[in-house]
């Protein structure tokens, strides 16, 4: 069964129209990224899924339904969305940051709080050597790292990454989607929004093409990574 | 003037500034957490100051009967906005908070005011009337503009100021009140002399202040509303209910306003309308403080009070002019230095 079912899912700011019957799913465990030009409503998606924007159509959790439910009900149901600007706490030292992002299990006491924060700290030993810093003061690579850990302290289900890639060095976009692909293995299902489609593509199990808010393409990412218009639009020409 | 003077001005500067710092302190606070421009702050030392002044002479405070009107009002405001909603836990809670706990406070009151029971107990239970109604009034007038703009906030604020004035003078009479000092002790350090109050007032800022500074620098909820005021969709994102974040910064202000009148009532009296003046100085303290740093706001809220306590000594008819206008060269100086800033978003 699909962690995350989304079906005929619409949104419009004021009158226009960002997404249009826009229908997707991930299933457990997988993951699966959604790539597409600027503009063509991928942040939209993620942010409605999360509840932050108001959309029409359905989206199911697990076997919840989410119609109706905040936020922080969906956090709270196992739902972590890093969003395209961290939305760090910045003038809060790392650890806080991450230790806030344990709020979901905040009655599961202090042990396993250490716990999940060791957790991320092997994930990201940067944010380590950081610990006592204000977020403020991160570059942007350790922000991406940060924005990733606070989520994974939550211990989620699904995953949604708004560009991680976005900003950052090519040697530190490696590293992300590094992690991204050890995340795999902890059974935590991924949705991904790259712009950088040839990465995406790399890590993903299942790929969607968004464009001007619509599906136009939806498949096994290895076949998309071969399909001609694909290649030409998102990958580029490349030699060998 | 002589050093004897100067010392008693400071002194006097001192303890009002003390007042007027943990009421900035609050003004900041919410302002953080939920961008409220809490006018009606000021309404919560008078209320505070009238309850704890009706209770010591031994009669029920009519501020009883306002905390379960806006009981009422505030779990009738939580079911339309709430409607559709069938999570019964969430209905539980509301209930509890707006009917059930306004109304134990409310029958405790009755059995214990005329028992005259004793200064502590009146103070925790003024306390106890004044401080829910600042989360209730939150529910009503708040909740539902979460997410309006500075401006209208400021404008709900401001109708709120004048609608618990009203409130106050059905509710307290338009005869103002005086409490008896905590303490008749006198503490005499070279030329000075302390009154108790003073002491009371001193320490009781101080405490208040160290406790603030564990809650917010040590216990989960305290950084979750720093979280909030921070960076709220952030917030929002870890699962903190933002809305939660709201009513506790504006218990926390309700709480600081009962408690700044419960202190000063012994040392001046207090009208109905009194509060709003004591209220505006937190706020130009806040102000001048840049309403965003605590520090600023606790050093500001103490020149504030010296400021006043020299004005009303050289030139007492320009007390006010002379307070108030100490506004203006800092903020000139802020929009010299930052330039112009857009509001957000």
């Amino acid at each position: 069964m699909s962690v995350l079912a989304i079906d005929n899912l619409s949104v419009a700011y004021g009158g226009i129209t960002a997404l249009d019957g826009v229908s997707l799913a991930v299933g457990a465990g997988q993951i699966v990224t959604v790539i597409g030009p600027n503009g063509a409503g991928k942040s939209t998606l993620l942010n409605a899924a999360m509840g932050i924007l108001p959309a029409g159509g359905t989206i199911r959790f697990g076997d919840t339904n989410l119609a109706g439910m905040k936020v922080a009900a969906r956090v709270q149901a196992g739902m972590s969305l890093v969003p395209e600007k961290r939305e760090l706490f910045a003038t809060m030292s790392v650890e806080d940051n991450l230790r806030l992002g344990f709020y979901r299990h905040r009655g599961a006491g202090r042990r396993a709080m250490l716990a999940a924060l060791e957790e991320v700290f092997a994930l990201f030993p940067r944010l380590r050597e950081r610990r006592r810093q204000d977020a403020g003061t991160l570059s942007g690579g350790e922000r991406q790292m940060l924005a990733m850990g606070r989520a994974l302290m939550a211990r989620p289900r699904l995953l949604m990454l708004d560009e991680p890639s976005l900003g950052l060095a090519p040697l530190i976009v490696r590293d992300i989607f590094h992690t991204i692909t050890a995340l795999r293995k902890t059974g935590v299902a991924i949705l991904l929004i790259e712009q950088n489609a040839r990465a995406a593509l790399q890590v993903a199990d299942h790929a969607y093409v968004l464009e001007t808010g619509r599906v136009t393409f939806a498949g096994d990412s290895a076949a998309l990574a071969a399909d001609p218009r694909i290649v030409e639009m998102y990958l580029g020409k490349n030699p060998g | 003037m002589d050093s004897t003077i100067l010392l008693i001005l400071l002194q006097d500067g001192a303890v009002n500034g003390a007042i007027y710092a943990l009421l900035a302190l609050s003004l900041v606070l919410v302002f953080a957490v939920t961008r409220v421009i809490y006018v009606a702050q000021g309404e919560f030392v008078a209320y505070g100051a009238l309850t704890y002044a009706a209770l010591d002479g031994g009669q029920l405070p009519g501020s009883v009967w306002l905390l379960c009107g806006l009981g009422v009002a505030a779990f009738i405001a939580g079911l339309w906005q709430g409607r559709g909603q069938t999570d019964a836990g969430l209905l539980l809670r509301l209930g509890l908070e707006t009917v059930l706990l306004p109304g134990a406070v409310a029958l405790l009151a009755i059995w214990l005011a005329p028992l005259k029971p004793g200064m502590l107990v009146e103070v925790a239970l003024t306390l106890a009337i004044v401080t829910p109604m600042s989360p209730l009034l939150y529910r009503i007038a708040f909740q539902p503009l979460a997410d309006a703009p500075v401006l209208v906030l400021l404008i709900a604020a401001v109708a709120l100021h004048l609608a618990l004035t009203g409130l106050g003078l059905v509710f307290f009479g338009p005869e103002g009140f005086r409490a008896p000092a905590f303490s008749e002790a006198i503490l005499t350090v070279g030329p000075l002399t302390i009154p108790g109050q003073a002491l009371w007032i001193g320490g009781l800022t101080l405490a208040l202040m160290v406790a603030l500074f564990g809650f917010f620098g040590r216990t989960l909820t305290g950084k979750a509303l720093r979280a909030t005021a921070v960076n709220r969709l952030g917030a929002r994102l870890v699962g903190i209910p933002t809305e939660r974040a709201g009513l506790i910064a504006f218990a926390l202000a309700g709480f600081i306003g009962a408690l700044s009148g419960v202190l000063i009532v012994p040392l001046t009296t207090v009208y109905y309308d009194s509060g709003f003046m004591i209220g505006l100085r937190g706020f130009t303290a806040a102000i001048i403080g840049g309403l965003g740093s605590y520090p600023g706001a606790v050093l500001a809220a103490v020149l504030v009070g010296v400021a006043e306590s020299f004005s009303s000594f050289w030139a007492s008819a320009f007390k006010e002019v002379i307070v108030f206008t100490a506004i203006i060269p800092v903020l000139l100086w802020r929009s010299l230095r930052h330039g112009s800033t857009e509001e957000e978003e």
